[in-house]
């Protein structure tokens, strides 16, 4: 039995370090570290609420958007304003752009480069995956840039520039969009469209979005060449990913896109079955964080440093939901949403092709739909809608960034800041022990993952919940 | 390698990765292959090399030993010098060791530092507030010379810290300079006073800004989404503000500033604690005290008075609309 530290971790969001217990070549235990803190929750404290606007895309540069919209839901909940169906149009329009280009990303500059290491060079699909996914000098890359740039635009027209846009605001947003706009946006979509349908999937983003099951996935790849998803499925199913990476069979979703009526995409938990999310049920416990104080729900939450705490190995909170660990992210998101093949693929409770397959499907759904909420924009009509943020007030904004649920807490004193809690999505999947010594669903889902020499299985795993450390501890 | 080129480590310190994500935003060509035509090679880069664990671990401690020659370090992220002075708030990622310690022996190690960002160069957001990570710059503290190297360090090339500031830095910001020191056309000349390249740095955020006609009759916003100018009311700094990003342009088209957002003055020391909201002007008996660096403010007064006296009447109502109510009307001139 060997104690090994994996770090730093390349190609994911921030500074990850995993500490494994491996018996026999696979994984025993693991234990999931993130070496940094900076204490955002305490900067907030005492500041003009607006101010939240400034600072909490700050806290990511790769989701700052999802950042910017769990601020502004917090502070409309609070000051019980709804946003201008413009403003909301605009900023669910920012949001997509956001959370399709970290798909695009992290599958193409992230995930797949793995494939390409020397490790798998006696392998029957290496040849062709080193000279597309090599990290930097891959063909994808050079294609991936420029396509990811121009898609990305989007966002220097809808919220000025990316990341840390400060247009985003409770009442939608802080410029209305002329028409020239409007058609700019479209055939913005419509490029980036037709170089998914060539290049990513080799079909029709309706089609992917309309298969049903894995079985019809695997015709579907079978009939002709699918583009690079297409080589991610032989490689996952030559490498069996469908069997690595095991989570905690929990998917959790605060829902996303508010619509005129409802949320595009629903809120809720799956556990085999389909529940109702209750939101007092979230607390999160800092027993094995470098944190002072006990467990709590978000609203009344401490964050209070302690690092000489011996059980302490990380600076990431655990958050549990009615005591138990939960995954999010895009698998969870479509799982709870009821698609039909990620609830087929989470029937095993989730697994790296999985989580690959799930943000794919995810970004074949989404753009149709933004390319439909470009044309219900209205220039002329109000963009934003105004507000006025009570001395004493409370909040929560709950909002779905591409790695899954992200909550920001808000309470209100004397016109400040009295308290403000956050828990990103990867402070879930990548959470630490509580009390009760139950690990965290990364920590889970790298026990029995192959560990020796040469093994890159560990990284495959971490990769699959594109963590993202630096919003873990905020 | 050619003997000629640019290596280049990166390193994240505390930060958001949001210089590194900018960076990805370099339009037009591919960002890898551009560099690569300027002589710059990346030894290693957190977010997007393959290595990872043990070999990036070799990486950093190759470069420390000078092993490899080290051309230029790119520090992203404020340095963290707590709790209590150990630097422990931020350990490097598998290697046990503190980030104020690797960077202060790569740093001794480059012939060129560069701090991408404010927070790497000024400490920026992470030393907000009563800055309880104890965060800083390298070699600044606001604005404050010293940091983590010290005010009088100079790096083995002769330059001190290289300030590309920004929340985040815009993508050419990084890839120009890097371009210029790999071609051996950047030296101390091309720093401003607080060592920030003076290609975008002795610009204002104010030129080329779309709001200069609202601007010029002092036509301002009152509330988000407004078309007028954002100086009065809205808390904008853009004629104080050093950057050309309403020149430059961001994402295609974009800035603040297009986006219906005050200038926060992001690649100023000190910029996260303004000392009022964000969204404001703070103003003294009606007057904004933040007035244009290089305007006495009795003119400013002045003028002021006199461009809102004489302003025409499609200035004035759109500056308080979220479109034009008013367009410019079609007049015969005699001009063609």
């Amino acid at each position: 039995m060997t104690r090994i530290i994996v770090g730093p971790f390349n190609r994911v969001e921030g500074d990850l370090e995993v500490t494994l217990e491996v018996r026999d070549g696979r994984v025993a235990e693991a234990w999931a570290g993130s070496p940094l803190y900076r204490g955002f929750e305490q900067i907030l404290r005492g500041k003009h609420p607006m101010d939240a606007l400034m600072f909490a895309p700050r806290i990511c540069g790769i989701c700052s958007v999802s950042q910017s919209m769990a601020a502004a839901s917090v502070l409309a909940d609070a000051m019980g304003l709804t946003a201008a169906p413009n403003g909301r149009i605009t900023r669910n329009l920012a949001h997509a752009v956001e959370n399709i280009a970290d798909h695009f990303t992290h599958f193409y500059l992230f995930f797949m480069p793995d494939f390409a290491r020397a490790e798998y060079a006696g392998r029957a699909w290496h040849g062709p995956a080193a000279e597309r996914f090599r990290a930097v000098r891959g063909s994808a890359a050079a294609y991936v840039l420029p396509v990811r740039a121009a898609f990305l635009t989007a966002m220097g027209t809808l919220v000025g520039k990316w990341p840390h846009s400060l247009a985003i605001q409770p009442g939608g947003v802080a410029r209305a969009l002329e028409a020239s706009e409007k058609i700019r946006l479209f055939g913005l979509l419509r490029d980036f469209r037709r170089h998914l349908e060539t290049v990513l999937f080799g079909d029709a983003l309706e089609a992917v979005a309309a298969l049903g099951s894995e079985a019809a996935l695997a015709r579907w790849a079978a009939e002709k060449p699918r583009g690079d998803f297409g080589a991610f499925l032989g490689i996952a199913d030559d490498l069996n990913l469908d069997k690595l990476g095991r989570g905690v069979g929990r998917f959790m979703s605060y829902g996303g896109y508010p619509q005129e009526a409802g949320l595009l995409l629903p809120r809720g938990i799956w556990n085999g079955g389909l529940h109702a999310l209750d939101e007092q049920a979230i607390a999160e416990d800092v027993s094995h964080a470098w944190l002072d104080g006990e467990t709590r729900h978000p609203a009344q939450g401490v964050t209070r440093p302690q690092d000489e705490k011996a059980e302490g190995y990380t600076w990431c909170k655990a958050p549990r939901l009615a005591g138990l660990p939960m995954e999010t992210g895009a698998l969870a998101r479509q799982v709870v949403a009821g698609h039909p093949l990620a609830r087929n693929l989470a029937a095993r409770g989730g697994d790296v092709k999985s989580r690959v397959v799930a943000r794919l499907l995810e970004i074949a759904l989404i753009l149709p739909e933004m390319e439909k909420w470009v044309r219900q924009l209205v220039p002329g009509e109000p963009f934003c809608a105004q507000g006025e943020m009570p001395g004493t007030a409370a909040g929560a904004g709950l909002v779905e960034a591409a790695r899954g649920a992200l909550g920001h807490w808000i309470s209100v004193a004397d016109g400040r800041i009295a308290n403000y809690q956050i828990i990103s999505p990867t402070t879930w999947n990548f959470s630490p022990r509580d009390t009760d010594g139950m690990p965290g669903p990364l920590e889970q889902a790298l026990v029995g993952a192959p560990a020796g020499e040469g093994d890159v299985a560990v990284q495959h795993v971490v990769r699959s919940f594109d963590p993202c450390m630096v919003c873990t501890v905020h | 390698m050619d003997d000629r080129d640019l290596s280049v480590l990166w390193l994240q310190s505390a930060g958001c990765g949001g210089c590194s994500i900018s960076l990805l935003c370099s339009e037009a060509r591919d960002l890898h292959a551009s560099l690569d035509s300027a002589g710059v090679r990346v030894l290693w880069h957190p977010g997007l090399s393959e290595e990872s664990g043990d070999e990036a671990r070799l990486i950093l401690e190759r470069c420390a030993s000078g092993e490899i020659p080290l051309g230029a370090l790119c520090v992203e992220g404020a340095l963290l010098r707590g709790p209590r002075g150990t630097g422990r708030f931020h350990r490097h990622a598998g290697t046990g060791v503190v980030m104020t310690e690797w960077v202060r022996k790569l740093a001794g190690m480059a012939r060129y530092t560069l701090a991408v960002g404010s927070c790497a160069a000024w400490g920026g957001v992470a030393s907000a507030g009563e800055n309880v990570t104890d965060a800083c710059g390298l070699q600044f503290e606001g604005d404050q010379p010293g940091g983590l190297l010290g005010a009088g360090w100079k790096s083995r090339g002769g330059l001190p810290v290289i300030n590309i500031a920004g929340c985040p830095c815009h993508p050419d910001w990084v890839t120009e300079t890097l371009t210029a020191l790999a071609l051996g056309a950047f030296g101390a000349r091309d720093l401003d006073p607080l060592n920030r390249p003076r290609f975008f740095a002795d610009h204002l955020v104010h030129h080329g800004c779309t709001r200069n006609e609202y601007y010029e009759f002092k036509a301002s916003a009152h509330k988000p989404s407004d078309l007028g100018c954002l100086m009065e009311n809205m808390g904008c700094k853009g004629t104080q503000a050093h950057a050309d990003c309403n020149a430059r342009l961001w994402n295609g088209s974009g800035s603040c500033a297009r986006g219906g957002a005050p200038c926060i003055s992001c690649t100023e020391p000190g910029f996260e604690e303004p000392g009022h909201p964000f969204h404001e002007t703070p103003k003294l008996a009606g007057i904004p005290i933040g007035l244009p660096t290089d305007m006495p403010k009795a003119w400013f007064v002045a003028l002021a008075a006199l461009s809102k006296s004489a302003t025409p009447k499609r200035v004035r109502e759109n500056a308080v609309a979220d479109h034009q109510v008013v367009v410019p009307p079609v007049k015969k001139t005699g001009l063609k």
